[in-house]
């Protein structure tokens, strides 16, 4: 497959690859994609109580354009709010890799880990405020 | 040692200097039509033509006259299956394959299913062996043409083909196998093989792309055939068109080469590098092999080797080692997105063939070479399991199949 050099780039030096603890408050998770299909995205977001990502860190198992796609993200989303990062849409991904037609796949599949990473965050932060109120009407009674 | 390293051979092979050196006259000075019966220039490209079709039938221990050229495999394999059809369709309308065979064959047998053929694809074991009993059992009274593949240009399994070629011997069928992978890398005769039809290719043999032949058996059982191609009568009207007098004569001298491979110690020295890369790369952890055990030297062809190194993607893998050229049978090598069939055809889980790596070592290829590319795959390996989820999740005790994956 001919590449861009912007693929290339992302996929020959990796921006952040690595692992954030899953099971921290303030990280998001998100694992999408299937091995059967060839292609695995595991995104994990830091991220403030004002909903600022702090850290971003990815896994990828999958083609060179899935690793570009992934590592592409983690790029664009430190330092931005999960409001903006959640507008990221596949197309931009595309574009900004210049990909093959064949190869949109892989940028669909890093929307999603965005949006399960966030998903994921959301989750266990309304977990942890439906706690601290139950702690604190607890306290009251 | 010059990068990038050439480990493709199955894909094709780079013209033997020889090749080239005996081709050469025959663009210049030689360059009559084959075809001139009555002038020198006529006869002189005619002798090549017919060196060439001795070389080339000496090869598989046929007789000349058996030998029909071609434009290559393709045409070859379209040619045993559709030719044999057309011509026994009054005899009967079935056909027997497997279904691992070469595209040129399988869909050959789909274009036949649209004219009113019935086709058997027959299954293959884990390691991809068709069973002569397996053909024996799918012949049915109707049957006119089995056709098996000798060896197999991914994973490298040789079929037991003098067993399969008996049982159509006997059952009074024709028979014809696919043997481009083979030749130069394994003894190929078409009588001890009880081969009736064979396809043949120059350039996967170190011979120039587009010329191939087919053997067509002339005596007990004489074979018959519908030509796909008409014209000038050429080749008996088998096959019209121009003889390509320069690339027949790189056919002859490829073959040529081929028979030497068995007698001047190529083929060992071959068998020896693929030993060395797979002793080499059964130190990484979780290498799985494709088809036979590579020690097999009945069922593996001598220069094939094709692992599952997983977590690794293919494609991924070979981006990482962009240095070595090889293939993989990997979804996302090819246009349809799906993992290589035959690998599906052997069992091999899906997610094992996506990180599949075929190497083909060759007549030129080093030791250095072999070395080199053992290493790089080595720490690639390494590379890219940093980097898969997967491997880490393995690493962590998780099943990969109690995950609920999302197939997209």
């Amino acid at each position: 497959m001919a590449y861009s050099d912007k693929v290339v780039d992302h996929y020959e030096n990796p921006r952040n690859v690595g692992t954030l603890d899953k099971n921290a408050d303030d990280v998001g998770t998100g694992l999408v994609g299937a091995p059967a299909c060839g292609d695995v995205m595991k995104l994990q977001l830091k991220i403030s109580d004002d909903g600022i990502i702090e850290d971003a860190k990815f896994k990828t198992f999958g083609c060179g354009s899935a690793i570009a796609s992934s590592s592409l993200v983690t790029e664009m989303v430190k330092g931005k709010s999960i409001a903006y990062a959640e507008t990221i849409s596949n197309s931009t991904i595309a574009e900004e890799l210049n990909l093959p037609p064949v190869k949109i796949h892989c940028s669909v599949l890093a929307e999603d880990a965005i949006k399960a990473a966030i998903a994921d965050y959301q989750k266990k932060r309304a977990a942890k405020l439906a706690n601290a109120e139950a702690t604190a009407a607890a306290a009251k009674a | 040692m010059k990068l990038p390293i050439y480990l493709d051979n199955h894909a094709t092979t780079r013209c033997d200097p020889a090749v080239v050196e005996a081709m050469l006259p025959y663009l210049t000075e030689v360059f009559g039509n084959a075809g001139s019966r009555n002038h020198a220039f006529g006869w002189a490209a005619q002798a090549g033509v017919d060196q060439a079709r001795e070389q080339l039938a000496d090869l598989i221990g046929a007789d000349p006259k058996e030998i029909v050229y071609t434009s290559g495999a393709t045409e070859s394999d379209n040619l045993a299956v559709i030719g044999v059809a057309r011509f026994y369709k009054d005899k009967g309308r079935h056909l027997i394959t497997t279904n691992i065979e070469h595209k040129a064959v399988l869909d050959a047998c789909h274009a036949l299913e649209k004219e009113g053929f019935e086709v058997t694809y027959l299954p293959v074991d884990k390691e991809g062996i068709v069973t002569a009993a397996q053909v024996a059992d799918a012949i049915r009274p109707d049957t006119i043409l089995v056709s098996v593949m000798h060896s197999n240009n991914e994973i490298g399994v040789v079929q037991d083909i003098a067993a399969i070629g008996a049982v159509c011997r006997e059952k009074g069928v024709i028979f014809h196998s696919d043997a481009v992978q083979s030749l130069g890398k394994i003894p190929f005769d078409v009588t001890k093989l009880n081969v009736d039809l064979v396809s043949i290719s120059a350039h996967k043999m170190y011979g120039p792309k587009g010329i191939g032949a087919l053997y067509v058996r002339r005596g007990r059982p004489r074979i018959r055939i519908e030509p796909l191609i008409f014209g000038g009568g050429q080749e008996r009207g088998i096959r019209s068109g121009t003889h390509a007098v320069h690339q027949i004569v790189g056919l002859g001298k490829a073959a040529e080469l081929a028979k030497a491979a068995f007698t001047n110690g190529e083929v060992d020295r071959v068998r020896g590098l693929r030993d060395r890369l797979w002793t080499k790369l059964q130190t990484i952890d979780e290498v799985y092999i494709n088809g036979p055990d590579p020690s097999d030297r009945v069922r593996r062809l001598p220069n094939n080797l094709n692992v599952s190194l997983a977590y690794c993607e293919g494609e991924a893998m070979m981006m990482a080692i962009k240095d070595l050229a090889v293939s993989s049978g990997s979804a996302c090598t090819s246009a349809s997105l799906e993992p290589s069939y035959v690998l599906r055809a052997l069992g091999v889980e899906v997610e094992l063939a996506h990180t599949s790596i075929r190497f083909g070592i060759g007549r030129f290829n080093t030791i250095e070479e072999i070395d080199y590319a053992a290493d790089l795959v080595a720490a690639k390996v390494g590379w890219l399991r940093e980097m898969s989820p997967l491997y880490e999740l393995v690493k962590e005790g998780v099943d990969l199949k109690s995950i609920s994956w999302t197939a997209h």
